[in-house]
């Protein structure tokens, strides 16, 4: 009898019968091939903790941290700055001080707010890296990082967006900004025609990431 | 505290220069002329701070450039532009 249960409870013996109607594989072998630049960060890492510069504990939490932070705290700005004169005022002349006031501390960099008007579109590059205001956003997307994208932003910009699916009309500027240095820069997009009864939570949801990026705008 | 050799408004140009090293002045601007369009106070500078080495701060502006001055065969709107950060260091009167 005990050896009947040992069965069923052990799923990597497929001589029993098989009741959950479904074929899976062995777990896969973690055989990802590491970079120099990887066994250079983890050897690194090992040394910190080595010498108790760090604790394990402490390079975990930073990671954690950083893997919880979402587009959503960006969205909450630019909500606010929609249905909030005054924090926008304050968003646009001390975006440090204004994100702050929401709970979101910019640590060592410095925000810059760029408002898309009728006039003038802003998209956002790091053409040297990959400088994102992750304090707002998270981590940025693989495309964002890309080599094409960094490339082409610069150089053909209209013709990105369209591929994003964004046409910019001729009649407005549109304004490339390459973050190379300690600043940060989140797009606050137009609000959306038809969005007035709203709340300030609803209002967030639609904001996306690609929007504070400046790829896309919002839409009802 | 560095000296702010430029207020908004002035036509800079970017240093022509390819030196080794860390450098945070994108190649493709190198050479380009724009307008500062604000500054935004002194930075530690990553050319040293990249190497461990003491250096003082510079100051870091925003500088305005028109997409066909880059690009002479841009085909968009004549007002798109690139703003980028630059250092103190990178700029000099055209």
């Amino acid at each position: 009898m005990s050896q009947h249960h040992h069965d069923h409870d052990h799923h990597h013996d497929h001589a029993h019968g098989h009741h959950h109607g479904h074929a899976h594989s062995p777990p896969q072998p973690d055989d990802k091939v590491h970079s120099y630049y990887q066994i250079l960060g983890v050897a690194l890492k090992e040394l910190l903790i080595e010498k108790g510069v760090v604790t394990a504990d402490e390079v975990r939490a930073a990671i954690e941290a950083r893997d919880m932070t979402t587009p959503a705290h960006g969205a909450k700005v630019v909500a606010r700055a929609w249905v909030d004169p005054a924090f926008r005022e304050r968003l646009m002349s001390d975006a440090n001080a204004a994100v702050a006031e929401l709970g979101f501390p910019m640590n060592t960099t410095e925000l810059v707010a760029l408002e898309n008007t009728d006039e003038v579109h802003n998209v956002v590059v790091c053409t040297l890296c990959s400088c994102y205001p992750r304090e707002l956003l998270g981590l940025p997307p693989s495309w964002y990082k890309s080599r094409a994208y960094r490339a082409r932003i610069v150089r053909e910009p209209r013709e990105v967006l369209a591929e994003f699916g964004t046409m910019v009309p001729d009649s407005m500027e549109l304004r490339v900004h390459d973050s190379t240095a300690d600043l940060r820069y989140l797009v606050v997009p137009q609000r959306p025609i038809g969005a007035e009864s709203l709340s300030e939570d609803e209002l967030a949801a639609l904001v996306t990431r690609d929007a504070m990026i400046g790829v896309a705008t919002v839409r009802r | 505290m560095p000296l702010e050799r430029f207020t908004e408004g002035d036509v800079v140009r970017v240093r022509e220069d390819y030196p080794i090293g860390h450098f945070r002045t994108p190649v493709y601007i190198r050479g380009k002329t724009g307008v500062v369009t604000r500054s935004f106070g002194a930075f530690g500078n990553p050319e040293t701070l990249a190497f461990n080495l003491p250096g003082e701060k510079k100051h870091v502006y925003e500088v305005r450039f028109r997409q066909s001055d880059i690009w002479p065969d841009y085909k968009g709107n004549a007002r798109d532009s690139v703003h980028i950060d630059l250092q103190d260091n990178w700029l000099e009167q055209p």
